[in-house]
């Protein structure tokens, strides 16, 4: 993209062309008292002190050679193409264009990114993305109460806790109550929801019920039961879920969530502090109309040629101002057309392998822990790639490896006060037998 | 444009016909004419109850989305179902088959308040 800087002689005929004096003359509305006269920002630098500073700066990141940390951002392997198609200057926009139809090409990867969300999850329709996993689930709290028109959610204490805040924030404007269901995170517990809990609290003013699969602490959910327990009460069952187990485990359509959403970050999107992430979201055609966010649908021109549209833009703000199913989201095309690369150059058996490769090493990890006594795992349902160990001193133990370049996962304590001693380990494809012996030695020789 | 003269019509463009101490309610040529191609309805939940001239729905046509506004207090008895697969119905018909909801009169005084159709005509005739 080229980048033109405006003259001096560009702007006096701007200025002229507005009839005012000086640039100073468009702030007038805004009184002297609240205008910043004094901004504190280093001097200017050449070019090449820029890149020497940035050098710098970058010199400075600690990355691990060997990570086990998961806990809602997964480190897996990238097919070189991903960045090849992501590249691509035609596709250089984060966002759909102004006028969408001039840009096929564009309406057609995001086509074919709902097409496969859509496969993925087993739902009849898909957006063309969210900012990320966690907006996308709280969207899909908010869309549970316009649809059913109650003002509760309830949301399980085995979903991530950042998504849990987001959830809240947005739940906070509107006026919608947050009610957190627990789970079974006692000694010796099965870290899963607490399907009794759901009974109880799940009522008929109760909009929907938020759960993750696999949850927080890796473990996989009774889905079906949880989405009985839902629907019992008239409340939708909204699921947020890993899209790389989606390879394995049923897809949510099948055992009744009415909202899917998803954190697609695994999806050809390499992990960097903050992101940029990647929200999917699907539903059943019956809902659609409250469906937030960009929506491109197929059909055919005038000569019967196949071409794509935005359509049914009415839900949206631009058009239903106030009333749209929401004024707070935007997509993330650039990150979608990545999941979008990835998911067509990794193919179902691809992915399939991924998820195999990833959960086969969760269990190389926890019998090679076990086995050495180091850890034990904390929860007793089944678990997917991702696992909670405990084991004495978690927390120095932690800190002692990073020094060593070794990211012992998370530790759970502070998000959780009620599991000291706790880490959480995720393993991927990326996972290699000998990151398991050196985290196992780490820890072994930290005790 | 004949308007029927069994009914009685808001300034929003609504109407509203008392049948039984219930009102059935709908949108009126002028306004689905000037709507264009309606291609969905928000139809009110059964028991709803919504107080007259406040919103209760939306009809959305391939020009435009418009609230619709209540002629009169009352709960919601009956919706017209039909309009869910085929909303064009009220463009064919938005007198008759293409009725909106029926609502139980929560106080038929405030029909009173609504233009009849000689007063509704000279609306529409100015607009």
């Amino acid at each position: 993209m080229t980048y033109s800087p405006h003259t001096d002689a560009d702007r006096v005929a701007m200025l002229e062309a507005i009839g005012v004096e000086s640039v100073d003359d468009l702030f007038a509305d805004i009184p002297e008292s609240v205008r910043a006269t004094r901004f504190d920002i280093p001097p200017p630098l050449t070019e090449q002190e820029v890149r020497a500073e940035l050098s710098r700066l970058a010199g400075r990141n600690r990355i691990p050679e060997v990570s086990f940390l998961g806990a809602g951002a997964y480190r897996r392997l990238i097919p070189a193409v991903v960045d090849e198609v992501v590249g691509r200057a035609e596709f250089a926009t984060a966002y759909t264009p102004y006028q969408p139809e001039v840009s096929q090409g564009t309406l057609q990867s995001i086509y074919e990114f709902q097409s496969l969300v859509r496969e993925l999850t087993g739902m009849e329709v898909a957006s063309a993305s969210h900012y990320d996993g966690a907006t996308a689930t709280a969207e899909g709290a908010l869309m549970a109460c316009r649809l059913t028109g109650r003002h509760r959610v309830a949301v399980s204490r085995a979903v991530h806790p950042q998504v849990r805040r987001v959830l809240e924030t947005y739940c906070s404007g509107p006026g919608v109550a947050v009610v957190e269901v627990p789970a079974d995170l006692s000694e010796s517990g099965s870290g899963l929801t607490d399907l009794d809990a759901v009974r109880r609290l799940v009522g008929d003013d109760v909009a929907c019920l938020v759960v993750q699969e696999p949850n927080f602490f890796g473990v996989l959910e009774p889905m079906a039961e949880l989405a009985e327990a839902a629907h019992a009460a008239g409340a939708l069952f909204v699921t947020l879920v890993d899209p790389v187990s989606l390879a394995l485990l049923e897809a949510p359509g099948r055992y009744g969530a009415d909202i899917v959403t998803a954190e697609g970050q695994s999806l050809g999107i390499p992990l960097a502090f903050g992101g940029p992430y990647l929200g999917l979201m699907a539903a059943r055609m019956n809902t659609v109309r409250q469906l937030p966010g960009r929506l491109v649908g197929a059909t055919r021109d005038a000569a019967g040629r196949r071409g794509y549209v935005l359509t049914l833009q009415a839900r949206e703000q631009h058009i239903r101002r106030e009333k749209a199913a929401s004024n707070i989201c935007t997509n993330q095309a650039l990150c979608a057309l990545a999941a979008t690369a990835y998911l067509s150059a990794v193919g179902p058996e691809g992915l399939r392998e991924a998820a195999e490769r990833s959960t086969i090493q969760a269990r190389h990890l926890v019998a090679t822990l076990e086995t050495a006594g180091i850890a034990a795992r904390r929860f007793t349902a089944p678990y997917f790639n991702e696992v909670a160990l405990r084991l004495a001193d978690a927390g120095a133990r932690h800190a002692a490896l990073v020094e060593q370049g070794i990211l012992a996962g998370l530790v759970v304590e502070p998000e959780y006060p009620e599991l000291p001693d706790t880490l959480l380990l995720a393993t991927t494809e990326l996972t290699t037998d000998e990151d398991i012996r050196r985290l196992a030695a780490g820890l072994g020789a930290a005790s | 444009m004949t308007l029927p003269d069994d009914r009685r019509y808001s300034r929003e463009h609504e109407w509203i016909r008392p049948e039984d101490g219930d009102g059935v309610i709908g949108l009126t040529q002028f306004a689905v004419d000037e709507l264009g191609d309606i291609v969905y309805v928000e139809l009110p939940a059964i028991g709803a109850t919504f107080t007259q001239f406040a919103s209760f729905g939306v009809v959305e046509s391939v020009k435009a989305v418009s609230d619709l506004f209540a002629p009169a207090s009352g709960v919601v008895v009956a919706v017209n179902e039909e309009l869910r697969t085929r909303p064009e119905l009220m463009n064919s018909d938005p007198h008759d088959a293409g009725w909106i909801c029926r609502i139980t009169l929560a106080a038929p005084a405030e029909l009173d308040a609504l233009l009849e159709a000689p007063a509704y005509a000279e609306l529409i005739g100015s607009e």
